[in-house]
């Protein structure tokens, strides 16, 4: 078994080296729980090629020894003190979702 | 009028507040009849809090872009999957305005999450806003709603707006207004419907550089409800040397004039910089990074707690992608599946992790060039707004494009502001300076 298929589970149906295609949108778009019709997927297909063309630009810079930067500022961990303070009650968090049952959220079923 | 001489009027009982709040509501729903400038106007809460407002901000209107939470006030940041959604609590950015006064005047127009340099991009079911000057031609994105307004109101008033590439700069640019795009971290994210975490954050949009200032420092400081969210102390205004980028002259050769022409008349000493990593490779740096980031941020959308919900026949994976179909716009759509792309196991490395070493290198050459100069200079945007008939045909790619100018100042999270520079065939032109990191005092006092 090579390195890529240890990955977890989830992302062992996409091919090392991938042709951007129709196929390879919807997959990307299950794994993203995003519905998307046929013409979509279509129509979606040169212009992720497009901007992926972009994208591999980056690949001449020289990033040899160059820390990432997820923020653009350094950012300090911050912690509090661990003490009890107001939060939500559990009526108002309920307040915006049509799908509620005796104070508990009613999501879809889990069974495929 | 001004902050400081509105101010000075309801001091002096010149001005009522609740009269002021009445006047420009009414005008809100005058021009939003033709401009789409608001998508929920809060008449009822504007008025409630015009019958007590006290404090430094006293009775300013104040327009929030939809992306901000407003308590009790649908906020959905321009999309339908967030349609109803109400929230219980309100941005901290907007809540420190309200205590000094502010009046909420309504939740102001823009491109669903953000994604977009034209406000075009609107979500499903939503109205597309007309640039202030030609009602053929956009306001510039994503935070049109409010530049546009900025620009035709008659009365006092200050928009609070976000960027994440550019938002705030651009429309400001195309509605011929000043825009601040603040340091990150300069200001509390909390209640932001998040588009790229690591590049957010909130600014103001007015027609006047003191009144931006004077609003800015009551909302900037940090918020224990943000944890990347700084205090700071104000910089020095002293602006001795500017640096004019020379590769952003590559625009519209009437754009180029303008800009130059308005540079000159403030009189500065000005030499040209180079910046070529940033111009050649900020656009590609900061798409992948705000694509990565916004599809995770928009993983959360899912219709079950709040926003649009539907009938829960089927298992969750079909139910959560039903949803997500019927709630987001096309360009929603192509961020979240690029985004999702560019974070995929065996191209995480490759795009993701590139992107953010190279965003290191683009920091640092922003570094060097502040060591040396005070204020960076270059066109905002590298065109007049443009008719939605000449956008309609761009590709996605083509409108990445656009935001050429701005992409760098977000990647680095530096203070930027847009400073209108003149009209060429009755359209404004911006000229966009930037400065080092907590320095927004020397762009306060930079158009003078």
């Amino acid at each position: 078994m090579d390195k890529f298929h240890q990955k977890p589970y989830y992302f062992v149906n996409i091919p090392k080296l991938m042709e951007i295609n129709k196929d390879l949108i919807k997959n990307v778009a299950r794994n993203a729980r995003l519905g998307i019709n046929e013409d979509e997927a279509e129509e979606f297909v040169p212009q992720f090629k497009e901007v992926l063309e972009l994208f591999k630009k980056l690949e001449v810079v020289d990033t040899d020894n160059i820390e990432p930067s997820f923020h653009p500022v350094v950012i300090k961990n911050v912690l509090r003190e661990d003490t009890e303070e107001k939060c939500l009650s559990q009526d108002d968090a309920l307040k915006n979702s049509v799908h509620k049952k005796e104070g508990f959220f009613v999501g879809p079923k889990v069974s495929l | 009028m001004n902050l400081q001489n509105f101010s000075e009027k309801i001091s002096k009982k010149e001005i009522s507040i609740p009269e002021h709040t009445r006047s420009i509501l009414k005008e809100v729903k005058m021009l939003n009849e033709r401009y789409s400038y608001f998508l929920n106007i809060s008449e009822d809460l504007a008025l409630d809090q015009a019958k007590n407002a006290k404090g430094k901000l006293a009775g300013l209107p104040i327009s929030v872009k939809d992306c901000l939470c407003v308590k009790g006030v649908e906020s959905t940041s321009g999309s339908r999957v967030l349609k109803s959604y109400k929230p219980l609590f309100t941005a901290t950015s907007v809540q420190r305005l309200v205590n000094e006064g502010a009046i909420i005047i309504g939740k102001t127009n823009q491109d669903e999450f953000g994604f977009g340099s034209f406000n075009i991009n609107v979500g499903l079911g939503n109205p597309i806003p007309k640039n202030p000057f030609d009602e053929e031609r956009v306001t510039g994105g994503s935070s049109g709603g409010g530049a546009g307004f900025a620009q035709k109101t008659t009365h006092a008033h200050i928009a609070v707006v976000e960027s994440t590439g550019g938002s705030i700069v651009a429309p400001a640019s195309f509605c011929g207004v000043y825009g601040l795009c603040p340091t990150y971290g300069a200001v509390s994210r909390y209640g932001l419907m998040d588009y790229a975490n690591s590049l957010d954050k909130i600014g103001l949009i007015g027609k006047d550089c003191a009144s931006l200032k004077k609003v800015f420092d009551v909302m900037k400081g940090h918020d224990p409800k943000d944890c990347t969210s700084i205090s700071f102390d104000e910089s020095s205004s002293e602006i001795k040397k500017v640096g004019l980028i020379k590769e952003s002259l590559n625009v519209d050769p009437l754009v180029k004039e303008m800009f130059l022409r308005k540079l000159e008349s403030l009189g500065y000493e000005v030499k040209e910089v180079s910046m070529p990593l940033t111009m050649k490779h900020g656009i590609g740096v900061y798409y992948i990074i705000a694509m990565a980031e916004a599809s995770t941020n928009l993983a959360k959308y899912c219709g079950i707690r709040y926003g649009l919900q539907e009938e829960l026949d089927d298992n969750f994976n079909a139910y959560f992608s039903r949803v997500r179909d019927d709630g987001f716009g096309k360009e929603a759509k192509r961020r979240i599946l690029i985004g999702t792309f560019v974070r995929m196991a065996g191209y995480r490395d490759q795009y993701y992790l590139k992107a953010m070493k190279v965003r290191t290198l683009i920091i640092d050459e922003y570094k060097r060039l502040f060591k040396k100069f005070d204020v960076l200079v270059s066109p905002t945007m590298p065109l007049l707004p443009p008719k939605f008939s000449e956008v309609e045909s761009l590709t996605p790619l083509q409108n990445y494009m656009i935001d050429q100018l701005t992409v760098g100042p977000n990647l680095a999270g530096l203070p930027h502001l847009n400073i209108p520079a003149g009209f060429v065939k009755n359209l404004p032109v911006g000229l966009l300076a930037i400065a080092d990191h907590f320095n927004e005092a020397k762009l306060f006092n930079f158009d003078r």
